[in-house]
């Protein structure tokens, strides 16, 4: 058995002057101080990378500057599903009797720690070096090259992804620590500036400054823990160029596996974290996971299926498209509020039911895929 | 038709090797075909994979046109197609595509200079190769 016991989730945006360790120590103070832990009861530590300071041995680096003596440490890179692998990560560590607490973080000043050309230069290499970054593609471009495919094949349209934007954006403004609260409509989407055909800048999540930090405990202690009843992955291809579907990406069988064995199908899911770097992502992820039918996603959404209030409430704090996205803290922000749900601490947020949840993340251009299934504990 | 040969003493910087020409490689034991160059079958481990020149035919799979470059120097070529196709020969590979491409699209690809670079260019002439 693993538990969450503890997470800490700052502000998304703007953190003028803060580097990635201080980020990565602001948000492991909150999430110690959620645990009702000092950080000596912490004996394992694994950790993201930032692309603002890049390093051989990040999880190192932190544990010398946050004063941590963990017996286990080490970072993982995985694009943006960095953040989910490391919660299965701790998971499997804890349930292994490797460390007792893992504290699991990720942070970045992403935003103002370099220009938007190197950030988005940086992000780019997930293409391939040879063959496709020279081309002088972007991340959005990868993802409008898959938008298209999608689009074609399952008759989703350019008002359906906005759709997403829209709801996420509605979301987010009761949550005071997104980035982008202002709300938006479908016009607003369909109006903003083209990026890469077919995705439009409000189809695109922000670049921002922020952290995300969790402890994953052997038992269920503290206030506030959730446990953890099952994790999975699967991995495709990493390029476009070489993946055999654009459109089939494996994220429904990741999931069923993960439901599976947690001894749970996908109709006992009372809520969902799903990442969403593109209103493409999440169309994409919903509907091979099964949340929606092919190409029905943006209607579920305009018609309130995801809200607070709705059949299957996801991404309450707004997502990566409207909470922000500093990159491995990113999707973990969809499980600080997964954890804020569980444990009925979501306020004006808070969902009827969530008793059960499903966190999916993926990283590259669909090339990684994590799953988490949540308990009440 | 093994152009290894040819394609020694090719600079990198040409594409990929290829020089003005789109190639590929096939494994001599499974026919595997595939785009990104080895030394090695990815599919049954054989050592000695052929590379070939690809007639360059296909049809688009995947497109999307950028209007956010990411550096100055493709600033200037902006807003440009970027397209995935399916080469005649069976494999898919990235390029540049004529602004007017679309999904389903045949198409035929070379290698052309954008922005200082050359790299794979598509489009739908056959008059002009």
């Amino acid at each position: 058995m693993s538990y969450v016991i503890g997470s800490g989730l700052t502000r998304y945006g703007r953190h003028e002057g803060r580097g990635t360790l201080d980020l990565m120590s602001t948000a492991t103070d909150l999430a110690l101080a959620n645990a009702g832990l000092e950080r000596g009861a912490i004996d394992g530590l694994v950790c993201g990378y930032s692309t603002t300071l890049p390093h051989l041995m990040l999880a190192t680096v932190f544990a010398e500057h946050f004063g941590l003596a963990p017996r286990y440490a080490h970072a993982v890179q995985l694009g943006g599903a960095t953040g989910f692998a490391l919660v299965m990560l701790a998971h499997l560590l804890v349930e292994s009797g490797a460390a007792e607490r893992v504290l699991v973080v990720g942070a970045e000043n992403r935003m103002t720690g370099q220009s938007r050309d190197s950030a988005i230069q940086v992000l780019a290499q997930v293409g391939h070096p040879d063959y496709e970054v020279p081309l002088g593609p972007t991340i959005p471009a990868y993802y409008g090259l898959v938008a298209s495919r999608y689009m074609h094949e399952f008759g989703s349209t350019e008002t359906d992804l906005a759709e997403l934007a829209v709801a996420m954006r509605r979301h987010a403004a009761l949550h005071d620590g997104a980035q982008f609260r202002t709300p938006i409509g479908v016009a607003d989407v369909l109006a903003s500036r083209p990026i890469a055909a077919p995705l439009k800048m409000l189809d695109c999540c922000p670049v921002s400054d922020g952290g995300c930090a969790f402890v994953i405990s052997a038992a269920a202690e503290g206030p506030n823990p959730v446990r953890i009843g099952a994790a999975a992955q699967h991995h495709n291809a990493q390029h476009v160029s070489a993946a055999p579907s654009l459109t089939a990406c494996g994220a429904g069988a990741c999931a069923a596996r993960a439901l599976d064995a947690a001894g749970r199908t996908l109709a006992d899911v009372e809520h969902a974290a799903i990442y969403d770097s593109f209103t493409i992502t999440l169309t994409m992820l919903l509907e091979e996971i099964g949340f929606a039918p092919r190409g029905r996603a943006g209607a579920l959404a305009r018609d309130g299926h995801f809200d607070r209030d709705g059949a299957m409430p996801l991404n309450l704090h707004g997502g990566l498209l409207s909470y922000g996205h500093c990159g491995v803290g990113g999707a973990m922000a969809h499980l600080a509020e997964t954890h804020l749900q569980m444990t009925g601490r979501a306020g004006a947020r808070q969902a009827r039911r969530a008793g059960i949840a499903l966190l999916h993340g993926d990283g590259g251009v669909l090339s990684s895929h994590v799953s988490l299934v949540l308990e009440a504990a | 038709m093994n152009d290894d040969a040819a394609i020694d003493g090719v600079s990198k910087s040409d594409w990929t090797r290829g020089g003005d020409r789109i190639v590929f490689q096939r494994c001599v034991a499974c026919r595997h075909t595939w785009y990104f160059r080895r030394e090695f079958c990815p599919q049954c481990g054989d050592q000695g994979p052929a590379t070939h020149t690809s007639a360059g035919a296909g049809t688009v799979h995947a497109t999307t046109l950028v209007q956010r470059a990411p550096s100055d120097e493709f600033r200037a070529a902006a807003p440009y197609r970027i397209v995935l196709v399916d080469v005649a020969e069976g494999f898919r590979m990235m390029g540049h595509g004529d602004a007017a491409l679309a999904i389903g699209d045949a198409v035929r690809g070379r290698v052309r200079t954008i922005a200082g670079r050359k790299m794979p260019f598509f489009d739908k002439g056959t008059d002009e190769s």
